[in-house]
């Protein structure tokens, strides 16, 4: 037998500077250096388990000061669209994968996600044992870890001095430094009217750009730092406020814990994700850290009320700790580990969901949220009849 | 909602015979329904006329029918069993087109039988193509422009309307059979009309082309609280065009955004909710627009499906159980996931692999087919292949075809491309065949760059771009002074193979081997978990991959390791899959933990509780060798290895094991049985008559010895299952004309002819009768003889193909003792430990032998279901070292199982099931290259009544009045004789040829029709034209002469085209008269496998 003669050499994504990933409790793995190519990036490791929607996940401010690993094996398949963006830059601080797709494929593809890592300034490291690290952190917990070009030794002490994300404001970094009218465009098919005049507060600690969306499809939006006391929101006069997710510790927030605890009662509330624990904590609720948290698209949450099983989208370290809050029931809970997944007040017209009903990305199975959202809207009109609240009756 | 407690029986339908398109995934999830009901304390009446199944075990239901799946002989089991409920949705199309049927006759009305699973309604919606389409729109999805038709005139007109490329496709049927695309109103008449006569109901959908778009499935759940889920999505590597089951493809979809996931999500459940399944599983197909993203949905499957099964292997989510447990009333969230057993069913697997699936095909056995993909599926087995990467995935899963290939080229095969120059091969990429994606990296590794491949491919860019990868990779592999580490790891991450890197560095996979684990790249276990780790996983489901952890568990307890029969394909089917089953089973009930390896999506032995523990790999040395080290490094005693039960695969692995692990009849015997001169010196020894015959290399040496023997003589190469390549030749040039073929060509890429593999030239008995002898010999020498079985059709018509009586019909007593005579001094001398068959040919009552086989064969389940002996079961207990009297103490064989197993009371017949309906242009002569897909059995009280039995079971019914059309062989009219007789006693008209009909009537016969030959002139109607005017119902054909017997082929063809019953063997006639006799004696009757052997064990349910 004879080799054969070797075909055309092209430049191979192969050949990328070999790169490391340390975590706080010494596990190494193996990687090349791809996107913004840093000797050192440092974060909270954590892993997410979605097939599609990369783009929207690098794009969730929720993953401010973390590093997200992809179980999906190809990564940038189909590259990135502007559409996709969920905030206008990325906030996590890193990205790790299987196997990084260097030329995308889709129609709708503006750019592939290597060129647009980088014009984000976000590391990546691609080549990884994505399993193992998967594998490790389930055991270990969400850890602080440290990648890049660095050697060994500098990447263990970077992965050793970097912090976690307990007691940390992660929102501050991430919120809107000033409001923002987004007007509504007419509901969603479902033909409730009664949209034009109503007004919804959004709380910015963190929002996605598709919960926005969604929102002015109930009415006409205003998105509020997450520093605006809640004087200034009614001074807004809304028919409803929403608490948008966002990242980090709750418990590291008693200014808007403090703001939605005044608006509570006042007028109608809801939540999702951070602003559910948020919401929870200003009812007088606690919150916990969960070990390595849920982050994916596949996770069961049973709808109480129905029975009904919702197939969500999830991203969050934190939960609610179950019966903590005076006068609230629980409405959703998680059939995997049982995690409270939603409650409302008996008391005061607020609700609140711990995962996506948005989903980007993710399955649909919840978006009637936003619809049960208009209804308590309509049942609690926050101001006297002629204005648009009560019209909308 | 919890179990329903209203219904007490439950009659499930299996799906027949393997035939194209409908294989044995259907073995795997009925097998897993009847379990899932037992479990739930159901009591289950199984129906399915598949002897070589799983699911009709005796164990596996309290009832099992095998019979005939029509709906007669349903109404009589249903009548005898009273069943509350009818689970129609786990035996594909064939179960739900019973149903139906079943249910417009009004017999699940009148004995008050609930379909349960999908509602006849839903049926109706998802497999009427119309209906479908109207419900689609009805909640605004797309479909490509169509419109229906029920005639020629009708279909050209709505063709002139949408315009050309336009694709037939007749509505209720299966793998795409009579559907096409047309580029032009000729073709397009000529498909319109195949198609008008493929559909039960006449009906065609002309549709517009969609061919090029990208193809992809969903495979869905929903439970009867509405709760939906994905199980999993499949992207088409071939897109639109190309049938589904005859194309790559690889889960997840690799090349959507979430956006246009999620809105493909929403589509599929509003399909099922609006088609109304209320239980269960369905696939939905859809196809995209590469350059709009516009989204059209093809169909719906209200069922469990081939790509089901291919979903739950992928997955690790058992649709198949799932399913039947929402069928009897669970909601999803109410039943657990096996593998991580802490979460709910009722979420969406999500997957850290890559899945490939490649079919494989059977061409080469069929000449006269085109070799072409279409919309018809053509392919007769399927392998699939995980890897951390799509094109480590691939490259494993090409070289699990057993087709001589290592990967994606870089092996010795791929020189057949290097002399086909640029221009062809591209004008070759347009057309989608089995070597298509060899062919695509060829021209790749040429420099074609990616848009022109895709441009003619209509393959995804991101697909392609990987295959560049490979080539990429490839040429780096052959360039590099010397390979370290880091090559290796990136080597193996793409899915290189030790024998491809030995091709390319010039060296040898063992080298190769030993190199790469000096530099510490070795191949690491991953677990398929359902959940990309989220979870810890509790079932040791395995693939092999290049990583930094490896996750085989550790293990204390003894081992066997069992060894599957890789992809179906036509020779080596379910047959052998069931034998692994077996083993798997018995072992475990013996205290062994059993260990699977297999690359089979479809079948049962790839059900992750089957065995253990589950290796999805490869059967190469390599992938072999792997599993090994791992078993090993394990723990505990690994006992040894079964080679012997999954046909030619695993016995070609025997040689690359240490000899002490192989458990059984030593490998050794088995070359002494495949190796001609040693063989011939045995039976010589032993003074057992062989047909005189000889080996030779070289076509002189065929030549002398054919001179030596006299013709007829025999051709075939050795060492190859399923009569491969055997031919029947007259003359001198018929065996240079082989020889030639054989040194050339598909054959030669599968070992072809070489000093230690010479071609086998065999006297060749005309009108012989052959027999198989199936037995099992145990460590201290005792010998079981389980089956002796005569075969209908005379020898020449290979064992697969022919059907046969067991016990025998007209074979003398001292016949049958010789035969069983020299069965057990072969099984002695060759030392035989574990299971033997034997195969005679027995002329003027001199008996000769034809070959031998020590390892499982074809006929293994066919014994067991009309013996009660489970065959395979006390082989495997063998293997490892019991004895027969062990087991009959333990009870698994019966105690009076001694010398030889009796079976008095009723006959069995088996019948072979051939796939020449999807093949216009074949020849349907029956010979020594066997052809069948798969098989059904028919019992009885008499020989008659079970071939009449089998006849229905394999689809072609007896006629029971009319014309039978007799056209025979010269040597064949005095024979024939008596059966025209026959038929005409039973009141049968006659029609035959010329010269047949001249010497029937100088017999005394009336022959009511002439009939002409092709050519013939005169008063005589056109052979042809008669059965295409339904004016003949039963054709009797046998080939004339010595001569080329491709005589009368299109009087076959009009036969197999106009669906008229059609016998090539006139011992064939001779049954089916006898069949027609005894059916107007007896009324039709059904019995229970468990009443014709009440105290057979059966597998555990
Ligand atoms: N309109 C169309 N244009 C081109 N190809 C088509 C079209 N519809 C179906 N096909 C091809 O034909 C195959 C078989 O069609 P399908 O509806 O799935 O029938 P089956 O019941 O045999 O699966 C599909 O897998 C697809 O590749
Ligand atoms: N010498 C022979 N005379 C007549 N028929 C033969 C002879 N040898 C083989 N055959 C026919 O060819 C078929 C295939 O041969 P066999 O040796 O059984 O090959 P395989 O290994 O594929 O079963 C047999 O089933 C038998 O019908
Ligand atoms: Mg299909
Ligand atoms: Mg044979």
């Amino acid at each position: 037998m004879t080799a054969k003669p070797k075909g055309p050499e092209r430049t191979a994504p192969e050949h990328r500077p070999a790169a490391l990933l340390v975590t706080a409790d010494g596990a190494v793995f193996a990687g090349e250096a791809a996107g913004a190519v840093v000797p050192v990036a440092t974060g909270e490791l954590v892993f997410n388990t979605a097939m599609s929607g990369y783009q929207e996940v690098i794009t969730d401010p929720s993953y401010a000061g973390q590093v997200i690993a992809f179980t999906s094996t190809h990564i940038g398949n189909y590259g990135t669209n502007a559409a996709d963006d969920e905030a206008t830059a990325p906030h996590c601080r890193g990205v790790v994968v299987c196997d990084l797709t260097d030329v995308p494929s889709n129609w709708r593809a503006t750019e592939g996600l290597e060129p647009f890592l980088r014009r984000h300034g976000v590391p990546a490291l691609t080549g990884v044992d994505t399993r193992r690290l998967a594998r490790h952190v389930r055991a270990a917990g969400a850890v602080p870890c440290a990648f890049g070009t660095a050697s060994e030794r500098e990447l263990r002490e970077a992965a050793a001095a970097a912090t976690g994300t307990d007691g940390m404001d992660l929102v501050s970094g991430v919120t809107a430094t000033e409001a923002t009218v987004h007007p509504y465009r007419g509901d969603d098919g479902d033909n409730v009217g009664g949209g034009e005049g109503r007004r919804v507060v959004a709380y910015d600690f963190g929002v996605k750009t598709t919960m926005v969306q969604l929102l002015t499809t109930l009415g006409t939006v205003t998105v509020v730092p997450a520093g605006t006391t809640a004087d200034e929101v009614l001074a807004l006069e809304p028919d409803g406020v929403f608490l948008s997710n966002g990242p980090g510790d709750p418990a590291a927030l008693p200014g808007p814990a403090a703001a939605v605890a005044d608006l509570v009662g006042r007028v109608p509330i809801f939540g999702i994700c951070l602003g559910h624990q948020i919401l929870a904590t200003a009812l007088g609720g606690t919150t916990y850290k969960l070990p390595f948290g849920h982050h994916g698209a596949n996770h069961p949450v049973q709808r109480l009320e129905s029975g009904v099983v919702e197939i969500t989208s999830q991203n969050h370290n934190y939960a609610v700790a179950a019966g903590s809050i005076p006068d609230a029931e629980t409405t959703h809970v998680n059939l995997n580990d049982g995690v409270v997944e939603g409650f409302r007040s008996l008391k005061a017209p607020a609700f609140s969901v711990q995962y996506h009903p948005e989903a980007a990305p993710g399955p649909h199975d919840a978006r009637y949220l936003f619809g049960a959202f208009r209804a308590l809207m309509l049942d609690h009109p926050t101001r006297a009849a002629g204005s648009a609240g009560a019209r909308a009756r | 909602m919890p179990r329903r407690d209203d219904l007490h029986t439950i009659l499930v339908i299996g799906s027949g015979p393997i035939v194209i398109g409908q294989a044995c995934e259907f073995d795997y999830s009925g097998t897993q329904a009847c379990r899932v009901l037992a479990e739930e304390g159901y009591r289950v009446v199984l129906a399915n006329s598949n002897p070589a199944t799983i699911m009709t075990d005796p164990g596996m239901a309290d009832r099992t029918y095998v019979e005939p799946l029509d709906p007669k002989v349903l109404t009589a089991i249903i009548e005898k069993e009273r069943p509350d409920a009818l689970l129609p949705t786990l035996g594909g199309q064939t179960a739900l087109n019973l149903t139906m049927e079943l249910a417009e006759l009004g017999v699940l009305e009148r004995y008050g039988v609930e379909v349960i699973g999908a509602r006849p309604e839903a049926i109706a919606t998802a497999e009427d193509r119309d209906q479908f389409k109207a419900a689609m729109e009805g909640i605004g999805l797309e479909v490509p422009r169509s419109g229906f038709a029920h005639s020629l005139e009708e279909a050209t007109q709505i063709a002139e309307e949408i315009g050309y490329p336009i694709m037939v496709r007749p509505s209720f049927i299966l793998g795409g059979k009579g559907t096409g695309i047309a580029e032009d109103a000729a073709h397009f008449g000529q498909l319109a009309a195949e198609g008008l006569a493929a559909s039960p109901v006449s009906q065609i959908l002309v549709e517009q082309s969609i061919a090029g778009w990208k193809e992809f499935e969903l495979e869905v759940m929903r439970d009867a609280a509405d709760n939906c889920v994905v199980v999993c999505s499949i992207e088409n590597f071939d897109p639109m065009g190309v049938h589904t089951g005859d194309s790559i493809t690889v889960a997840p979809a690799q090349t959507l955004t979430d956006v246009e996931y999620q809105a493909m999500r929403d589509d599929a459940f509003a399909c099922l909710r609006k088609v109304g399944v209320e239980t269960g599983g369905s696939n939905v197909q859809f196809a995209v627009d590469p350059a709009t993203g516009r989204r059209v949905i093809i169909e719906m499957n209200p069922r469990v499906s081939r790509s089901s099964a291919l979903a739950s292997k992928a997955t690790g989510f058992p649709i198949a159980k799932i399913a039947a447990r929402l069928a009897v009333g669970y909601l999803l969230n109410e039943i657990p996931n096996d593998i991580t057993q802490a979460t709910p069913a009722s979420f969406e697997p999500t997957i850290d692999y890559v899945v490939t699936k490649v079919p494989r095909w059977a061409f080469e056995k069929l000449p006269g087919a085109e070799v072409r993909l279409g919309t018809r599926m053509q392919s007769v087995g399927e392998v699939m292949a995980i890897g951390r990467t799509f094109c480590e995935s691939l490259q494993k899963a090409l070289r699990s075809l057993e087709q001589g290939r290592a990967g994606l080229n870089a092996d010795p095969a791929e020189g057949a491309l290097d002399e086909v120059p640029t221009p062809d091969l591209l004008e070759r990429l347009a057309v989608p065949t089995p070597d298509r994606v060899f062919e695509l990296e060829a021209a790749l590794r040429r420099g074609v760059d990616v848009d022109e491949v895709v441009a003619r491919t209509g393959i995804d860019p991101w697909f392609v771009r990987q295959l560049v990868r490979i080539s990429d990779e490839r040429a780096r592999l052959a360039a590099a002074a010397t390979l370290d580490g880091a090559d290796f790891r990136r080597a193996k991450r793409l899915g290189f193979s030790d024998a491809q890197l030995a091709y390319l560095r010039a060296t040898t996979p063992a080298d190769v081997r030993a190199d790469r684990l000096a530099h510490g790249v070795r191949a690491t276990f991953k677990t398929v978990d359902t959940c990309a780790a989220e979870f810890a996983a509790f079932t040791p489901y395995h693939y092999a991959t290049y990583e930094e952890e490896d996750e085989v568990r550790p293990s204390e307890r003894a081992r066997v390791i069992i060894l599957g029969s890789g992809p179906n394909r036509i020779g080596q089917g379910i047959e052998f899959d069931y034998c692994c089953v077996h083993a798997s089973m018995t072992l475990r009930d013996a205290g062994y933990e059993t260990v699977m390896v297999n690359c089979n999506p479809e079948t049962v032995s790839t059900d992750y509780d089957t065995s253990d523990r589950l290796y999805f790999e490869p059967l190469t040395d390599e992938d072999l060798a792997n599993v090994l080290d791992a078993e090993l490094a394990a723990g505990g005693e690994v006992v040894g290895v079964i080679v012997s039960l999954g046909g030619q695969t695993p016995l070609k692995l025997a040689g690359s094991l240490p000899s002490e692990l192989v458990l059984g009849t030593s490998p050794g015997s088995i070359d002494l049985a495949e190796d001609r001169e040693r063989w011939n010196a045995l039976c010589a020894e032993l003074s057992i008559p062989q047909p005189p015959g000889g080996t030779a290399t070289t076509t002189p040496e065929a030549l002398a010895v054919a001179g030596r023997v006299g013709y007829p003589v025999l051709l075939r190469p050795s060492y190859v299952l399923g009569g491969r390549a055997m031919e029947i030749v007259y003359d001198d040039d018929g065996v240079r004309r082989v020889m030639q073929s054989m040194t050339t060509g598909a054959l030669a890429r599968e070992g072809g002819v070489t000093a230690t593999r010479p071609v086998l030239v065999d006297r060749f008995l005309e009108d012989a009768t052959e027999v198989d002898v199936d037995a099992v010999r145990d460590g201290d020498g005792e010998i079981l003889i389980a089956g002796v079985m005569e075969h209908v059709e005379e020898a020449g018509v290979h064992s697969g193909d022919s059907a046969c009586a067991l016990p025998p019909q007209t074979l003398a007593d001292e016949v049958v003792e010789m035969l069983e005579r020299h069965t057990r001094s072969l099984a002695d001398s060759l030392g035989v430990r574990g299971l033997l068959n034997v195969q005679f040919a027995v002329k003027e009552g001199q008996v000769y032998v034809l070959e031998a086989n020590p390892r499982a064969s074809r006929t293994v389940p066919f014994v067991a279901k009309a013996t009660g002996v489970p065959l395979a079961m006390v082989a495997s207990r063998v293997m490892v070292g019991q004895t027969l009297a062990d087991l009959r103490k333990e009870g698994l064989l019966a105690a009076d199982a001694v010398g030889r197993v009796r079976v008095l009371d009723h006959v069995s017949v088996k019948e072979a099931v051939l796939p020449f309906d999807r093949f216009p242009g074949v020849d349907t002569l029956l010979g020594p290259e066997m052809r069948s897909t798969g098989e059904v059995m028919g019992v009885d009280i008499t020989f008659g009544l079970a071939f009449a039995k089998s006849q229905m079971a394999a689809g072609t019914r007896l006629p029971d009045a009319g014309t039978v059309f007799l056209s025979l062989a010269d040597r064949d009219k005095p024979a024939g004789l008596e059966v025209a007789r026959a038929f005409s006693a039973l009141g049968f008209s006659l029609a035959a040829t010329l010269g047949t009909a001249g010497y029937l009537r100088a017999q005394g016969l009336t022959v009511g029709t002439l009939v002409a030959k092709v050519g013939e002139e005169g008063v005589a109607s056109d052979a042809v034209e008669l059965i295409a005017q339904g004016r003949v119902q039963l054709v009797v054909n046998t080939p004339r002469g010595l001569g080329p017997r491709a005589d009368g082929q299109h009087i076959r063809a009009a036969a197999v085209a106009y669906k008229v019953p059609c016998l090539t063997t006139l011992a064939a006639a001779r049954a089916a008269a006898a069949g027609m006799a005894d059916a107007r004696a007896h009324p039709l009757q059904v019995r229970a496998l468990q009443d014709l052997h009440p105290l057979a064990k059966g597998a555990p349910g």
